[in-house]
């Protein structure tokens, strides 16, 4: 648990990294199988076996800093959780995407992995982005590509949470939620 | 679509006003109480790390949590036995409900031991928690961290959604099963157009439906990719939960509430639907199961959370008596929804045919729908599931091909060992 809030902590600023790129309608199986989380929850553990029913040799290569980039849907089947940190235990900081499947998105906020909606054609994969925290959202540049991405903003609880580096220290901090958000 | 303060609302947007205390509409966010919440195995160790990481010492209600032992039912390692005695232990000293291994499916026990109201808000910890929207609640799959939120506060902030109302006109013929209903929908509907909306489910084919079919229903709405499945509460609904009360707290949508999206589906006309195993890392093709009749299959599962409710098993078994039982080649796994839906098996008479036509009675749970517990599929094994997911790998083997379809429809697999229209049969 104290990853994420460690690694959110880079969160902060600008940053930049090599784009990965995965496909359409990747589920939760696919970036960790439900098998797998029989035997441990540690996302450390876990993330030899990234991606292993979907693209084993992208699994194993991606270093931390780079950056995920996905079509539409990303994240959907199951509510698991394990799909959202061992993500971050390999080191990404961000995923980009057409469209989330709900419980990912949320987990991703939760666990301090930005969740970015934004149009991903363009993008090719090594492609160098250079990611900028708003107050709203995110500046995301493709460098190689030299062309601004445009990208969806975060509500206000939602940059409040990232900010806090995830759900866990935004609660430990605050103990509620507030009234109205 | 812009909406003004006090105007005409959706169920979902009803339920999440009622639940934060004043009119909400799509497009909002809100922070909401929490009428329920349950975790499973696979999801309740971590919400209990992150409950601890939050500073949690009590949980705000323990009467309002539910943990069910489902996913590793037995579990087959000690790891996992780890994982739950972990459960066990927080259950005992915070005081809130704990299922054992055997008493069956988590949804199946929200629901069949009155954990869910009609009108209530309840989150859990597995997507398939939509289910409850049979029960006339917004009831929404939540990962860990949010159930722990939950845990804490007995709150959680929403987004409030948009909803997609899907009207069911004339009557589902005797032959087909919700689940064509469901794969017909997740067949039409785009998941990008329906995420995080809610599907609302209204017209005359929906009020004809049983509870169960309902259930079903409202379980898969999450694999069409919406945030909740939501019926309107009746007869049919007070009578399953034992609730006579429950239509006082009803939610209906009101007259010119706005939709997002409409959707119609003519069940007179519907027939049996399929849903292919995924090739390359693709969504699941869902198609006419006409179209791959005669496919031979080595494993029929019968259970889970979307087909292994009593109505299920029975229709099942009556295509399996038509047929006159399994053909030899056929491995049949049946694992129950719950206990009680064991003991009513075992009460009709219906367990003893299962056994004598040789097929596998497994621990009631989620078996083996995500390859956790139960019959694993060997190498280039077909399997027929009435389950709700055929992602690769899903049961337990990425070497294995996982199509779904109706109960019926994976009976009268098992009866020829082939992929079969079970209207041939019946």
């Amino acid at each position: 648990m104290a990853r994420a809030d460690e690694n959110a902590g880079d969160a902060a600023g600008a940053f930049t990294g090599a784009a990965r790129l995965v496909g359409d309608d990747v589920n939760t199986d696919y970036i960790i199988s439900s098998r797998r989380k029989r035997v441990t929850i540690d996302a450390d553990a876990l993330r030899e076996f990234l991606f292993e029913d979907y693209d084993k040799n992208l699994g194993a290569s991606i270093q931390p800093g780079e950056i995920l980039v996905a079509g539409r849907n990303f994240g959907c089947g199951s509510a698991m959780e394990v799909a959202v940190t061992v993500v971050r235990a390999a080191g990404v900081p961000c995923v980009l995407a057409k469209s989330f499947a709900r419980a990912y998105y949320r987990n991703a906020i939760n666990n301090g992995l930005m969740p970015v909606i934004c149009d991903t054609s363009t993008i090719d994969e090594g492609d160098r982005l250079e990611i900028t925290m708003l107050d709203d959202g995110l500046n995301v540049i493709n460098l190689t590509k030299d062309s601004p991405v445009e990208t969806a903003s975060f509500s206000p609880i939602i940059m409040d949470i990232l900010n806090a580096g995830g759900i866990t220290s935004y609660l430990r901090t605050h103990g509620d939620f507030p009234e109205a958000i | 679509m812009t909406k003004t303060n006090g105007g005409p609302a959706t169920m979902a947007e009803k339920i999440l006003s009622k639940h934060c205390g004043r009119p909400c509409y799509a497009g909002e966010s809100v922070v909401c109480r929490v009428d329920a919440a349950m975790a499973t195995d696979g999801s309740a160790p971590m919400a209990i790390d992150y409950f601890r990481a939050m500073g949690g010492e009590k949980l705000a209600d323990p009467k309002a949590l539910v943990f069910a032992l489902d996913h590793y039912a037995p579990p087959d390692n000690p790891a996992t036995v780890a994982l739950q005695d972990r459960i066990r232990t927080f259950s005992a000293e915070q005081g809130n409900i704990l299922y054992d291994i055997g008493a069956g499916i988590g949804h199946q026990l929200m629901i069949e031991r009155g954990h869910v109201r009609p009108g209530d808000l309840v989150v859990g910890a597995d997507s398939h928690a939509v289910a409850y929207g049979a029960a006339n609640a917004f009831a929404v799959g939540v990962g860990s961290s949010d159930l722990a939120a939950v845990m804490l506060t007995g709150k959680l902030w929403f987004r409030v959604p948009e909803s997609i109302r899907i009207e069911l006109t004339g009557k589902l013929p005797a032959s087909l099963d919700a689940k064509d209903i469901a794969l017909e929908i997740n067949r039409t509907l785009d998941p990008q157009d329906a995420s995080y909306r809610v599907l609302e489910f209204t017209g005359e084919g929906a009020v004809l439906l049983t509870f169960e079919e309902r259930m079903l229903l409202s379980n898969m709405s999450t694999d069409a990719g919406a945030k909740a499945g939501i019926f309107d509460a009746d007869a049919v609904t007070t009578t399953y939960l034992k609730n006579q009360d429950g239509l006082r707290h009803a939610i209906t949508a009101d007259e010119g509430a706005v939709y997002a999206k409409h959707l119609s589906i003519d069940l007179n006309t519907l027939t049996p639907r399929l849903a292919r195993p995924p090739v390359g890392g693709q969504a699941a093709e869902i198609v006419e199961l006409g179209q791959d009749v005669d496919t031979p299959v080595d494993m029929v599962y019968l259970g889970t959370c979307t087909g292994g409710r009593q109505s299920d098993l029975e229709s099942a078994l009556r295509v399996l008596r038509a047929g006159g039982g399994k053909h030899p080649r056929v491995q049949l796994v049946v694992t129950p929804a719950s206990d009680k839906v064991y003991a009513g098996l075992a009460a009709d008479g219906m367990l003893e045919e299962f056994i004598k036509m040789g097929a596998l009675m497994m621990t009631p749970g989620c078996g083996s729908c995500c390859g956790t517990c139960g019959a694993i599929p060997g190498d280039e094994k077909v399997v027929i599931s009435a389950a709700n997911r055929n992602f690769t790998g899903r049961m337990g083997n990425p070497k294995a091909r996982v199509f779904l379809a109706s109960p019926a429809a994976c009976a009268a697999a098992a009866v020829t060992g082939k992929i079969t229209d079970p209207r041939t049969i019946m």
